[in-house]
C-alpha cells in the first residue's frame, strides 16, 4: 500500500480517537453541570430567604418578630411577632405526629414481622397511596368530611379547627414512616431473630426488644421526615385549620400555621416590595430554620443509634 | 411443667393480640382512603361531565368548569417533564457513574438528601422572589414549571441512581473490556436496562407535582382565568408558538382550593369534581407505576 495512504488513515483514526475523548469530557462536563444544579437550587432557596428577610428585618426588630404575641402584618398598625404561627405550625404538626408515629410503627412492625409475604407485597403500595393523594383533596376531605363527623363528639368543635387538619395530616404521613421503618427493620439479620427465639422470646417481644432497637437508625430517620412534612404540609391547615393567626395551644381551636399564612397572602395581590411581600420570606425563613433544626437533631439521633452488621 | 405450658400459651397470645393491633392499624390508612375516595365519588361524580370539563370558571357554582384548570395543569406538566427529566436523570447518572469520592460529590449528595426534605412551599418562595422578580419570567407557565422541576428534581435523581445500581457491575467491565468509552456504557447498555426503573421513579414525581398547589399558588397562579393560554400549535408558519409558556395559568388543584375555600357550600361539589378528576390522573399515574414496577421484578433475571 502507498505509504502516503497508510498515513492518512492512520492520522484520521488519531483524529476520530481525539474527537471521541473530547466528547467524551464535554459529555462528563455536561452531567457534571445537572449534577451541580441541585446546590444552584439550594442557594437559590437560601439568598432569597435571606435577602428578603433581610429588608424586613430592617423595618422590624428581632426581639419584636421573636416575642411579640400578635402577627397582623397586613393591619394596621401592623404587628409582627411570629409567635402565633409558630404554635399553629407546633400544635398542628405535634397532632399529625400523635397519629401518624404510633401508627406507622405498629404497621410497619405488621408488615415486616407479622404479615404473611402476599399481605405484605399487597397491602404496602395500597398504603404508600396515602401519600400519593394531592394534599389539596385531604383539605376537602378533612373540612367537608372528617371536621363534621369530630361535631358530633365535640358539638362545639368550630367548622375550621387545627384538631381535624392534624389528624388528617397524620394518615397521610402514615405511609412515609411505615414504608421506611419497615425497610429498615426488614434489613435487620435474620440470625438476630433468630438468637431471641432460641432464647425463649415469641414474635412481639422480639420485634420490641431486639428488631426495632436494631433498625433504630433507620427508624429515625422514617420519624423525621415525617416531621418535615408535617411542619411543611400546607393545604391541609390552609383549608381545614383556618386562616387566623392565634396563639393557642388548644387543638379545638381555629389557628392559622406558617404555610396558611403564606398562602393566604399570595393569594392577595401584594405589591412588590411592600412590608406584606417580605413577612412571607421571614416567615418562610422560620419555617426553613425548624425543619433544619429538626433534621440536623435526626441526624445526630441516626449516626448515634447506627447499628453495622 | 404447666407452669411452663402456661407460659406458652400467654406468649402466644401476646402475639395473636398484636396481629390484631397491626390489621387495625393498617385498616385505620386503608380505610381513610377509602373513605376518601368514597366521598368525592359521591359528592363529585354528578358534576363530573362534559359541561364540566368544557367550561370556564364562573360566579355560578353550576355554570362552572375546569377548562382553564385542566389545560393549565397540562402545559405546566410538559414543562416540567421536559426540564426534569433530562437534568434528573442526567445528574443521577453522574453521580452514580462518573463522580469520584471526593468532597464536592459528598457535598451534591448530602444536598439532594436535603433538598428532599424541604417543605414544598419554600421551592414557591425561591421561585417568587428568584424566578418571577429577579429574573423576571413573571407569574407565567414557564415559571410555575420550573418551580415544579427544581421540587420533583431529587425524586428522579434518586430513582435514576437507585435503577442503575441494581444493574450488575460485570455489565459494566464487559462493555469496557471491548473497548466501550464511558458514555458509550452508559448509552448502549446502562439506561436501555434501566428505563423501567428510571421511568417509574419520574411517573411518581410527576404524580406528585400534578398535585402540587402550594408552590404555584405562592408564585402567584391566578383562581380565577377565563381564558387560555394561546395554542403551541398555529395555523400559519412556523405553526409552532411558544407564546404560551410565558401565559398566566391555574392549575387543577388551585381550582379546587379556590372552591373549597368559599363559604358558598354550592362550590363543595365543584370542588369534589376537580378533586374527583385530579386523583383520578394520579391514582392512574400511580397505578401505573406499581404495574411497572411488578413487571420489571418479573421479567430482569441477571
Amino acid at each position: 500500500m502507498d505509504p502516503a495512504i497508510e498515513r492518512t488513515k492512520s492520522s484520521e483514526f488519531w483524529d476520530s480517537e481525539q474527537l471521541t475523548r473530547i466528547k467524551e469530557r464535554i459529555i462528563e462536563s455536561l452531567l457534571f453541570l445537572a449534577a451541580f444544579f441541585s446546590i444552584i437550587i439550594t442557594l437559590g432557596i437560601f439568598g432569597t430567604l435571606v435577602y428578603e428577610s433581610l429588608t424586613f428585618f430592617s423595618h422590624v426588630s428581632l426581639i419584636e418578630f421573636l416575642t411579640d404575641t400578635l402577627w397582623t402584618p397586613l393591619f394596621y398598625p401592623p404587628r409582627f411577632g411570629i409567635l402565633p404561627l409558630v404554635t399553629g405550625t407546633l400544635v398542628t404538626t405535634a397532632i399529625a405526629l400523635a397519629v401518624a408515629l404510633p401508627i406507622g410503627s405498629v404497621v410497619a412492625i405488621y408488615l415486616s414481622e407479622f404479615a404473611p409475604r402476599v399481605v405484605r407485597e399487597s397491602l404496602k403500595p395500597i398504603l404508600e397511596l396515602l401519600s400519593a393523594i394531592p394534599t389539596v383533596v385531604y383539605g376537602y376531605f378533612a373540612l367537608l368530611f372528617v371536621a363534621p363527623l369530630l361535631q358530633k363528639f365535640i358539638p362545639e368543635l368550630p367548622t375550621f379547627n387545627m384538631l381535624s387538619a392534624g389528624i388528617v395530616m397524620g394518615i397521610m404521613i402514615i405511609p412515609y414512616v411505615s414504608s421506611l421503618s419497615e425497610d429498615a427493620m426488614r434489613a435487620v439479620p435474620m440470625s438476630l431473630r433468630e438468637s431471641a427465639y432460641a432464647l425463649g422470646a415469641n414474635k412481639i417481644i422480639t420485634a420490641i426488644k431486639v428488631v426495632y432497637p436494631a433498625a433504630l437508625s433507620g427508624i429515625i430517620a422514617s420519624y423525621i421526615l415525617a416531621v418535615s412534612r408535617a411542619l411543611g404540609e400546607t393545604m391541609i391547615v390552609a383549608i381545614a385549620a383556618g386562616m387566623q393567626p392565634n396563639l393557642t395551644i388548644d387543638p379545638r381551636e381555629p389557628a392559622a400555621t406558617i404555610t396558611a399564612f403564606i398562602v393566604q397572602v399570595s393569594l392577595g395581590d401584594l405589591p412588590h416590595g411592600s412590608i406584606g411581600y417580605q413577612s412571607i420570606f421571614a416567615a418562610g425563613l422560620t419555617l426553613f430554620l425548624m425543619t433544619l433544626i429538626f433534621n440536623v437533631i435526626g441526624f445526630y439521633l441516626r449516626k448515634k443509634y447506627r447499628e453495622a452488621y | 411443667m404447666s407452669d411452663f405450658a402456661r407460659i406458652i400459651k400467654k406468649r402466644k397470645r401476646e402475639d395473636f393480640i398484636f396481629n390484631i393491633i397491626g390489621i387495625i392499624c393498617t385498616l385505620i390508612g386503608i380505610v381513610t382512603l377509602g373513605a376518601l375516595i368514597v366521598d368525592l365519588v359521591m359528592d363529585g361524580l354528578p358534576r363530573l361531565n362534559w359541561q364540566f370539563l368544557t367550561s370556564y370558571p364562573s360566579r355560578f357554582a353550576d355554570k362552572a368548569g375546569i377548562l382553564s384548570a385542566w389545560v393549565g395543569t397540562l402545559l405546566i406538566m410538559m414543562v416540567t417533564t421536559v426540564i426534569a427529566v433530562p437534568l434528573g436523570v442526567a445528574a443521577g447518572i453522574y453521580l452514580e457513574e462518573y463522580a469520584r469520592r471526593n468532597w464536592l460529590t459528598n457535598l451534591i449528595e448530602i444536598n439532594i438528601a436535603n433538598l428532599a426534605g424541604v417543605p414544598s412551599i419554600i421551592y414557591g418562595l425561591m421561585a417568587l422572589g428568584l424566578l418571577v422578580y429577579q429574573l423576571n419570567l413573571g407569574q407565567s407557565v414557564l415559571t410555575g414549571g420550573l418551580t415544579l422541576s427544581f421540587l420533583i428534581l431529587p425524586i428522579v435523581i434518586v430513582a435514576t441512581r437507585e435503577a442503575l445500581r441494581t444493574i450488575p457491575q460485570g455489565i459494566r467491565e464487559a462493555a469496557l473490556a471491548l473497548g466501550s468509552t464511558n458514555w458509550q456504557v452508559v448509552r448502549y447498555h446502562l439506561l436501555p436496562y434501566s428505563t423501567g426503573g428510571i421511568l417509574t421513579g419520574v411517573i411518581i414525581a410527576l404524580s406528585r407535582a400534578i398535585g402540587e398547589t402550594a408552590p404555584l399558588v405562592t408564585i402567584g397562579a391566578l383562581t380565577f382565568i377565563a381564558f387560555l393560554p394561546p395554542s403551541p400549535i398555529q395555523s400559519e408558519p412556523p405553526y409552532i408558538s411558544f407564546d404560551w409558556l410565558w401565559s398566566p395559568f391555574s392549575v387543577l388543584p388551585i381550582q379546587m382550593f379556590n372552591w373549597v375555600s368559599r363559604p358558598d357550600r354550592e362550590f363543595a361539589v365543584n370542588a369534589a369534581g376537580a378533586g374527583l378528576a385530579l386523583i383520578t390522573v394520579t391514582l392512574a399515574l400511580n397505578a401505573a407505576a406499581i404495574y411497572l414496577r411488578y413487571r420489571m421484578r418479573k421479567r430482569i433475571t441477571w
